[in-house]
């Protein structure tokens, strides 16, 4: 019996410890930094006896989605992790995992992708895979990056969703940084008192029945297979909401998928994913003191992408600000994009794009106020100046 | 010790690894490979994962799948990391008892693009981490499915689409990568060489590395029609006189270092190479418009070497020679 | 109808998940004896070949297994998937299989 405590955790350390709580049976996973604490705690459990599975020190990232897409074949919990270079690495494996519709759970620690090399937060890896067909969760404080590994087993092994799961924290940022961590109270270790049932495949590598995965598929069937991909991708929103309601009802913290913070008179919002909330949220009350009617959009859940929360969210706001902490080169960040095309021809607020915090650039209450008052001036004249604007870099 | 088949009469009647209906060339010895594999072992429930080659892509064509038993394929180069979850999910299940406690064996199988080249890592990854698996690698010395692109497997002065046959250059420049030397100095328990020509040899082999607990490498030559240029009934031909000519010697190397040769029987004269190079249509410009002797012999003289360096670390036994 | 118009008929919203096929061995339903150009003839004015057993070497390389052990001791080829390659002709050490060219 597991009562719930309240320690001091770095993100990593938390994550690791959510991990184990879940009993997966293969952990397939290659250190990068800034993940580099949760594998080797997991090896630490492992050796203390105190997590049974199957742990392979492959010898590159490539291999260890490898190694996870196999062992999640024959049916077993598989969990791993990774962050930029590494998820760059295995990006053909994250597609094809998806595409399986294995459930595996990998935590990114999200890390700028190179050049130049650089060990620090953006999401430029997450971003990445956003079209690979994963579940992509952002957490905004190392609390939720614990609660968030345990939803994100049970999201994905549930069978009528059957997608891996990428669950995100900022590196360093939250990998690095001891926040206070209450743990779950459970009796029922197993299953963590019926929330996390033992997985059961919707198929699997069985000798007694066996079934062929990974087969050519010409263009006679291969978009035919992508539809359905995409068709359980999309209704996979709903069971997330499910799953969000009935961890909230046990444990008593809810995590919607898109949060909105002071919105209901906000005239200019942000929206933010990732770490970077939890300084918006403190932005937001400060300006609040000050008398302007500011609000903020926590982003939660990036992929599938709730485009009717979104849009329910933003709907009143006079003009809204989306963060992205990464940029598709030759076009816009990647956030900003999805929700244009949300918010577009709906009426709705003036939309526009901020680049902040690559590579590990420090996001502060100031980069805040810079972006309220951008979007003020904006909304005074009634239309966006600049669609994208890069804030906190050193100008001309 | 394990009791092999002697005779074909021994092997099984019925197919249990791949059925036809497959779109392998035709004449293709790879169809052959993955049926001797299944009958190697009747009696042990088998897993296959394949790598990205010519016989995936000919064996499941969406929705026709040539397979008897369960059939995993992940990408081209990753067929040993994919083996390793494949066992060891496998190995938990059945430790928490969620599945029942069986001995299934795991088959990696890839082309020698994805076992030499592109998925050497992956290999030696697996074989370092000791997982209980069989890689078999059937080399047809080039990237077959893709169209006839050099590996690192195929040898000296063969045509490939890049390596082509010219004014200036003659082919492939470079020699053939020595695959199982590499493997074997991993250390494991197992690892053998083995041709289509010689299938009892080869189940012997087979049945040997599943006996194996822990990693194990069967490297098998596969002489292929299209990208080697002969006829389509020739395969078990070249692939014999591959191994006579002491081109492809088969032998077994045991903990990475005891080596015993099989075939050919170091007391017969050996066969020329050039009986080996003639008959194929991606060494024609050594004969014609005439003859390249030069290359001839320093292929020939390659060879020799080989052998030599062979029968240095071999001893022959008769015993385990069986055709 | 094959699996292949089966699958076609269930459109996107029926398939099996994740692309497998569910089921072992559906190759079988693609005959690929349409591809031959030639077709093995055993035995074909006398028989030289008449203890199979004893030899099965065209059994066990034919690529396609489209050569079957019957019981007792026969052998019968398959015309559903033989390619014609003429391997079991080459190989046979009794010369008891010739190629004659398909009609």
């Amino acid at each position: 019996m597991a009562k719930a405590k309240t320690l001091g955790m770095m993100g990593d350390f938390a994550v690791a410890e959510a991990a184990k709580l879940c009993n997966p049976d293969v952990i397939a996973a290659y250190p990068i930094t800034p993940q580099t604490i949760i594998v080797e705690r997991l090896s630490e459990f492992v050796a203390d006896g105190e997590l049974e599975c199957e742990y392979i020190c492959v010898e590159s990232e490539h291999s260890a989605m490898s190694a996870c897409y196999g062992a999640s074949a024959t049916g077993a919990r598989v969990y791993t992790a990774t962050a930029s270079q590494g998820l760059a690495l295995m990006i053909e494996i994250v597609y094809i995992t998806a595409s399986a519709r294995f459930p595996v759970v990998m935590t990114i620690a999200n890390r700028a992708l190179s050049g130049p090399i650089n060990i620090h937060c953006d999401h430029s890896d997450a971003m990445l895979a956003r079209d690979s067909g994963w579940i992509q969760l952002f957490a905004e404080d190392c609390q939720e990056a614990y609660d968030s590994t345990i939803q994100a087993f049970r999201i994905a092994e549930d069978k009528r969703v059957s997608l891996p799961v990428m669950n995100c924290l900022d590196g360093f940022v939250l990998s690095h940084s001891i926040e206070p961590v209450t743990t779950l109270p459970i009796e029922d270790e197993e299953t963590l008192d019926g929330f996390l049932p033992i997985r059961d495949p919707l198929y699997k590598l069985d000798v007694d029945a066996p079934i062929a995965q990974g087969l050519l598929a010409l263009p006679e069937f291969y978009m035919e297979i992508k539809r359905g991909q995409q068709e359980a991708h999309l209704k996979s929103l709903s069971v997330i909401k499910e799953v969000i309601q009935d961890f909230g009802d046990r444990w008593g913290r809810y995590y919607p998928v898109v949060e909105p913070y002071q919105m209901d008179d906000a005239e200019v919002a942000v929206m933010t994913i990732g770490s970077s909330t939890g300084t918006g949220k403190a932005a937001v009350d400060e300006l609040r003191a000050e008398g302007k009617k500011v609000g903020l959009v926590k982003l939660r859940c990036y992929r599938p992408f709730p485009v009717k929360d979104i849009q329910a969210a933003l709907k009143k706001a006079g003009a809204v600000g989306v963060c992205d902490r990464a940029v598709s080169f030759g076009s816009t960040g990647p956030v900003y994009a999805d929700t244009a095309g949300a918010m577009v021809g709906r009426g709705g607020p003036l939309v526009k794009n901020f680049i902040i915090g690559l590579g590990g650039k420090d996001i502060t209450i100031d980069t805040f106020r810079t972006m309220y008052d951008n979007l003020y001036a904006d909304l005074a004249k009634g239309e966006i100046e600049e669609p994208v604007e890069w804030i906190g870099i050193r100008g001309e | 010790m394990a009791d092999y088949p002697t005779r074909l009469a021994d092997l099984p009647k019925e197919e249990r690894s791949v059925s036809s209906g497959h779109r392998l060339c035709t004449g293709c010895a790879a169809g052959t490979i993955a049926r001797l594999v299944g009958k190697a072992v009747p009696d042990k429930p088998l897993i296959w994962v394949n790598a990205t080659c010519c016989m995936e892509v000919a064996t499941t064509i969406y929705p026709f799948a040539a397979w008897h038993i369960p059939w995993l394929h992940n990408a081209f180069e990753n067929t040993a990391a994919t083996a390793s979850g494949v066992r060891a999910g496998l190995d938990m299940l059945m430790k928490k008892g969620r599945v029942p406690e069986r001995d299934i064996e795991v088959i990696a199988i890839g082309g020698d693009g994805g076992t030499y080249d592109i998925g050497i890592q992956a290999i030696s990854g697996a074989i370092e981490r000791g997982h209980d698996f069989v890689y078999i690698c059937y080399d047809n010395e080039a990237y077959m499915n893709t169209g006839i692109q050099r590996s690192g497997a195929t040898m000296h002065a063969a045509w490939t689409t890049t390596s082509p046959a010219g004014e200036v250059v003659l082919g492939k420049k470079e020699f053939k990568k020595p695959l199982l030397r590499i493997v074997a100095a991993h250390g494991l328990e197992y690892c053998a060489t083995a041709s289509v020509s010689h299938p009892l040899d080869f189940v012997r082999k087979v049945k040997r590395a599943v006996d194996v607990k822990g990693p194990a490498f069967v490297h098998v030559i596969q002489p292929c029609l299209r990208g080697w240029r002969f006829d389509t009934s020739e395969s078990f031909q070249v692939a014999r006189l591959a191994v006579e000519s002491r081109f492809f010697p088969l032998y077994e190397v045991y903990h990475g270092y005891k080596y015993v040769l099989n075939y050919p029987n170091p007391a017969l004269s050996k066969v020329p190479i050039e009986d080996y190079l003639k008959n194929q249509g991606r060494l024609r410009h050594l004969f014609r418009p005439e003859k390249n002797q030069e290359i001839i012999n320093i292929i020939q003289e390659h060879v020799d070497l080989e052998w030599e360096k062979l029968l240095e670390l071999a001893e022959f036994s008769e015993k385990s020679a069986i055709y | 109808m094959t699996i292949q118009d089966e699958y076609r008929k269930k459109g996107w919203k029926n398939l099996p998940p994740g692309g497998i096929v569910d089921r072992p061995a559906t190759a079988l339903e693609y005959k690929t004896g349409t591809w031959r150009a030639f077709r093995p003839i055993r035995n074909k004015d006398k028989k030289i070949c008449q203890n199979p057993e004893a030899c099965l070497i065209c059994w066990a390389l034919c690529p396609d297994a489209a050569i079957k052990r019957v019981e007792p001791n026969e052998l019968e080829f398959d015309m559903d998937y033989c390619k014609g390659c003429g391997v079991c002709a080459l190989e046979c050490p009794l010369k008891a299989i010739e190629m004659e060219q398909e009609e």
